[in-house]
């Protein structure tokens, strides 16, 4: 039995009017990639967020590596690496003097360019985040969770807005970062990125979990009730076509 | 966790300072608002008084120059004599006030009574230093007058001593005025706008997900802006005194007293904007209020002018606003050498500001 990291039970947390997360339980395993996947307004944010304690929880318990998401909040951020769906940097400075930033935010000493050479921006370093494509902030914004070394990276929605090309290189990132040891956290709509990821998925659909397995397992479990497709898949869909005509390797322009 | 050294706040406290004062000094609007904009009115006041006061008299063609009364008044500071002018432009300068009064001396030759004939024209443009003029004259003749006539016993005599003071020059009241108002400024609408947009573009929030506090995260910002501030303040005190000749009685004391005050108008003008920024939904909204505060304080806390220019009717509200106190306490230290004993009472209100719109600042600030 693998050793869960987190563990939520019976999680819930309303806004004034609405019920974002109705009352959700799961765990996360070590060492895996664990994917939320929904619709938009599901409530994977905002789980996303309790876990990470930046958002309260209305009930319901909520542990990392056996802490309390309400009392050791920090020792919490200390362990953990967060992306955010939307987030900001100072405008004005340049990838390394915010990295420089981030080390002192988490207390470490880093090597500003080894780190911007495991995302593949070391040729950036002098760049600012604004001046970065998509993909690229997305690779800088990953960068900066890993600075405390975590034991945990979340990951909201990292390959939205960007091309195909873009998100296969991210996939390889994730990959790698869960190759050292990391567990991963990620929340998605595209199912291919989570088949293609993910070791295990928890669906949520209007605040609370309506299937958790493994990509697999859930395929099968859909076939065996009979489920066939409209249309026969070919070999290759219109994305094979798309990237096997501009070609897959990293291009940030 | 095993052999993780402490994790020290104060450590990613100064991570935001370093990288906050960074960004602040490649802001241009930053360095506009704390410099460029005060060193600016401090240059224009600067030349415009020429920094003293003065009676600008233009000479007339046909003067005569080799006379006592002439050589009298070449010797009195406050009075400039021009000879530049031709008698069209002088008549036309005079009706407009340029300058504040013409002259035209005759010599009536060796034997006549009097020797010579003084001609003034003043302006009503500028009547009271046309008076002066006049009293300088009636000063010489008297001189001159008395000197003739030494047979004659005196009915009166004009004992005039000048008690001797520091020249307060234009530039000795206008600085401190600008300097307060370049930390007001800095204060309100960096306070205002730097929050506002590390809410609004998600960096706050990043900073969030990592394990320093939030007050330490106000600290730092504040901490980065209060440096850039009172570097602001060096610069622009510096200037005044070499290139205007802003006086500093006791050197670098008094410029370590200025900055004190710096440092704690800084810290009070920095609550409003707190306030500011947690009133304010939007950054199109942070200009309107941060202009309430700071407008009326511009014009009537004795930055230009002296608030005892004011009619007495508006002179209580002049009398309670923050800025008042400190351009009066940056005065008195800069140019009467108290030190910061003397201007205690000024400090207190100041301090007082700041315990109110502190309070106000807890209560409105929004981390989200």
């Amino acid at each position: 039995m693998p050793q869960a990291v987190i563990t939520v039970k019976d999680l819930v947390k309303h806004y004034t009017e609405i019920k974002a997360v109705n009352g959700i339980s799961f765990e996360v395993f070590e060492n895996e990639i664990f994917g939320l996947l929904g619709p938009n307004g599901a409530g994977k944010t905002t789980t996303l967020e309790i876990i990470e304690t930046l958002r309260e929880k209305s009930s319901g318990e909520v542990m990392v590596y056996g802490l309390n998401v309400e009392k050791d909040n920090n020792e919490i951020k200390k362990i953990i690496g967060v992306q955010l769906q939307a987030a900001g940097y100072y405008p004005a400075l340049t990838l390394s003097e915010l990295l420089v930033l981030f080390s002192g935010l988490y207390n470490v000493k880093v090597d500003t360019h080894e780190m911007l050479k495991l995302v593949g921006l070391e040729d950036r370093s002098k760049s600012k985040y604004k001046e970065l494509s998509g993909g690229q902030k997305q690779r800088f914004s990953i960068c900066t969770t890993l600075i405390n070394k975590p034991k945990i990276v979340f990951l909201d929605e990292p390959t939205t807005g960007l091309d195909p090309q873009a998100r296969r290189n991210l996939w390889e990132l994730i990959k790698q970062i869960r190759a050292q040891g990391t567990t991963v956290v990620i929340t998605t709509h595209y199912m291919d990125e989570a088949e293609n990821l993910c070791d295990r998925v928890a669906i949520i659909e209007k605040g609370k979990i309506i299937a958790l397995d493994t990509p697999d397992k859930l395929i099968d479990d859909l076939v065996e009730k009979g489920f066939e497709r409209k249309k026969k898949v070919k070999d290759a869909n219109l994305e094979d076509v798309f990237l096997s005509l501009t070609g897959q390797e990293w291009r940030d322009e | 966790m095993s052999d993780e050294k402490k994790y020290s706040q104060w450590r990613a406290m100064f991570a935001i300072t370093r990288a906050s004062l960074r960004s602040i000094t490649r802001s241009p609007s930053a360095v506009v608002f704390t410099l460029a904009f005060p060193l600016i009115f401090i240059v224009v006041f600067g030349f415009m008084g020429g920094g003293r006061f003065s009676v600008d008299v233009a000479v007339r063609e046909g003067c005569n120059k080799a006379n006592p009364i002439y050589m009298a008044l070449q010797g009195i500071d406050v009075i400039r004599l021009d000879t530049a002018e031709g008698s069209d432009k002088l008549n036309a300068d005079l009706e407009k006030g340029r300058i504040d009064a013409s002259l035209l001396i005759k010599d009536n030759g060796v034997d006549a009574m009097p020797r010579y004939s003084v001609f003034i024209e003043t302006t009503s443009a500028s009547p009271e230093r046309g008076n002066i003029f006049k009293s300088v004259l009636n000063n010489i003749f008297y001189t001159l007058n008395e000197a003739l006539m030494t047979d004659v016993p005196a009915m009166a005599e004009l004992k005039e001593t000048q008690v001797s003071v520091r020249q307060y020059k234009t530039i000795d009241f206008i600085l401190p005025g600008q300097l307060g108002f370049s930390l007001l400024s800095t204060g309100v609408f960096g306070t205002a706008f730097v929050f506002l947009s590390l809410r609004q573009t998600l960096v706050i929030k990043r900073f969030f997900a990592t394990p320093i506090k939030r007050q330490f995260i106000v600290i730092g910002e504040a901490l980065s802006r209060l440096i850039f501030a009172l570097i602001g303040a060096l610069i622009i005190i510096l200037i005044g005194h070499f290139a205007f000749g802003f006086t500093l009685i006791y050197g670098v004391t008094t410029v370590l007293n200025m900055l004190v005050l710096s440092a704690l108008g800084l810290i009070v003008f920095m609550g409003f904007g707190f306030v500011v920024s947690g009133i304010a939904k939007n950054e199109n909204a942070v200009p309107p209020i941060a202009n309430i505060i700071t407008l009326p304080q511009f014009l009537l806390s004795g930055t230009f002018f002296p608030i005892t220019a004011f009619p007495e009717w508006l002179q209580p509200i002049c009398k309670v606003l923050p800025l008042t106190y400190l351009n009066d306490a940056m005065r008195k230290v800069a140019f009467e050498g108290m030190n910061l004993v003397g201007v205690s009472h000024q400090i207190l209100v100041v301090g007082i500001w700041g315990a109110v719109i502190y309070m106000l600042a807890f209560k409105f600030f929004k981390w989200e």
